[in-house]
């Protein structure tokens, strides 16, 4: 069966994980996300590209750096943004996901940003219109359930090309809650896709998924034994608000186990970057001092993702 | 029509451009390129020319009105445009005018830098078949080639620019 995210002609039509894409569809959204990072030092921050085309941002979930980087993105392109808090809208009046989409074609939509709590309602709509024969309608995945962020995981791995240039000689540690971390399992299918020799996680044992391994990434659950000669250190943010019972003791012993501080990370590489795909936890997964210091590259992360969101959306809609 | 029994020398044409610009063109006129043919040209003429040219770079990708038919190119280059277009006499340089679309897309992307006080355009190679109301201020040469064929310009090894056909796409 053909990958659901590209069309007949082999080229990207929804982007709804990195899992399964070829390494030349990632450089090329990673390459042509270099031009558009440079419009925002324009006068006029804006590019005609998506004039006329109609994208709407259908957040089942709340968001909000996302969902405006998606909007900025949009908006750079010259699109009409629409957006929908579907919290508070039809789905409560009982209307189903596919007749929500239905509608919205029905309204020329061009392109959806979808986010969603349950894993794969962005695969739903995408296949939904592929049957349906409405190939002209684009959906981006901004995050859904525990499977997959993927605009979170090609910034992720922009940031760290234009940091580091080669992904071929780095080592990578992602730290902390795995388990419930769309973004985690996003960034370790795109590193290893572009050839990364060692990606590691580490975590305590209740928040390392079972079958990690099996992506391709050693488990460590001593910290300070994973950060040993890293090139990039990922830091999870702790999604409380997802655990069910009793996954850690508390916050402060997490902190001291698991935060980054200062001290653990001069064991990375001296020139090692600290990322965070926000929002932060100060003081939980990471010390305000490591967060603000010069080796972060949290707030470029988030720079650098309009300008990815604006080249998956380009590309999307070129197809 | 006919093609040219042979296509012109690019070095020679380029000198002609050349020759058609010094005097005519603003000492602090900017050169500013037209990926990719365009950019090699504009680093020529400012080497060549007498006078205070810094040199840019636009990839008009972004601007094209071919976008919905033909979707984004794989490799777009980042435009620069190291000075202030604000109040600039500013020089488009391409290799070849054909039906000035291209050219159009260029000065709608300069006019999101700023408010040019004049601009300008050179080719190498003027061919005709203008599909919009452009003309070139200065060409190197101006040749009548067949619909069906692309002038192309590439560089050689040794860095010599380099005139050829193809068989066109459309």
């Amino acid at each position: 069966m053909r990958n659901p995210q590209l069309n007949a002609a082999g080229d990207l039509t929804h982007l709804l994980t990195l899992e399964g894409l070829p390494a030349e569809i990632i450089l090329r959204v990673l390459d042509t996300a270099v031009p558009f990072a440079s419009i925002a030092e324009r006068e006029v921050k804006k590019v005609p590209l998506l004039r006329g085309r109609s994208v709407f941002n259908l957040f089942f979930e709340n968001s909000t750096r996302t969902r405006t980087t998606f909007e900025i993105a949009a908006k750079r392109l010259s699109a009409d943004v629409i957006n929908l808090n579907i919290g508070v809208s039809s789905t409560s009046k009982g209307e189903t996901l596919l007749d929500t989409v239905d509608n919205l074609v029905a309204m020329n939509a061009d392109m959806f940003v979808v986010r969603h709590s349950q894993s794969g309602a962005p695969h739903l709509i995408a296949a939904h219109l592929n049957r349906m024969g409405r190939t002209h309608v684009h959906v981006v995945n901004a995050g859904d359930g525990r499977h997959a962020h993927p605009t979170q995981g090609l910034l992720d791995l922009f940031t760290i090309r234009h940091y580091k240039k080669e992904f071929r000689e780095l080592t990578v540690a992602i730290v902390g809650d795995v388990l419930h971390s769309r973004v985690a399992r996003s960034l370790i299918h795109g590193l290893t896709t572009l050839g990364t020799p060692e990606v590691r996680v580490i975590g305590p044992k209740t928040l390392i998924p079972s079958a990690v391994q099996s992506l391709g990434v050693r488990v460590h659950h001593d910290m300070r034994e994973g950060l040993a000669g890293c090139d990039v250190v990922v830091m999870l943010r702790l999604q409380s608000e997802r655990m069910r019972g009793a996954l850690l003791p508390s916050t402060g012993e997490y902190f001291k186990h698991y935060g980054l501080t200062g001290e653990k990370l001069a064991l990375a590489k001296p020139d090692a970057i600290v990322m965070h795909p926000g929002p932060m936890n100060r003081g939980v997964e990471i010390e305000s001092a490591v967060a603000d210091g010069e080796r972060s590259v949290i707030l470029p992360q988030v720079t650098f993702g309009i300008a990815v969101r604006m080249a998956v959306m380009s590309i999307l809609a070129g197809a | 029509m006919a093609l040219p029994e042979t296509l012109p020398e690019a070095e020679e044409t380029l000198l002609a451009l050349a020759d058609r610009m010094r005097g005519a063109v603003a000492f602090d006129a900017k050169f500013v390129g037209i990926y990719s043919g365009g950019a090699w040209i504009a680093e020529r003429l400012a080497q060549v020319i007498e006078g205070d040219h810094a040199v840019g770079y636009i990839d008009v990708s972004f601007y094209r009105d071919d976008f919905s038919r033909k979707g984004l190119k794989p490799e777009v280059k980042r435009t620069e445009l190291p000075f202030a277009v604000e109040g600039a006499t500013i020089v488009l340089i391409d290799d070849v005018l054909y039906t000035g679309r291209s050219v159009r897309a260029a000065i709608n992307e300069l006019f999101d830098f700023g408010r040019p006080a004049r601009v300008e355009l050179a080719v190498l190679v003027d061919r005709g078949g203008r599909e919009l109301p452009v003309e070139a201020t200065y060409a190197g040469i101006r040749l009548v080639v067949a619909r069906d064929l692309s002038i192309v310009l590439s560089r050689n090894g040794e860095g010599k620019l380099v005139l050829g056909t193809e068989a066109s796409g459309a």
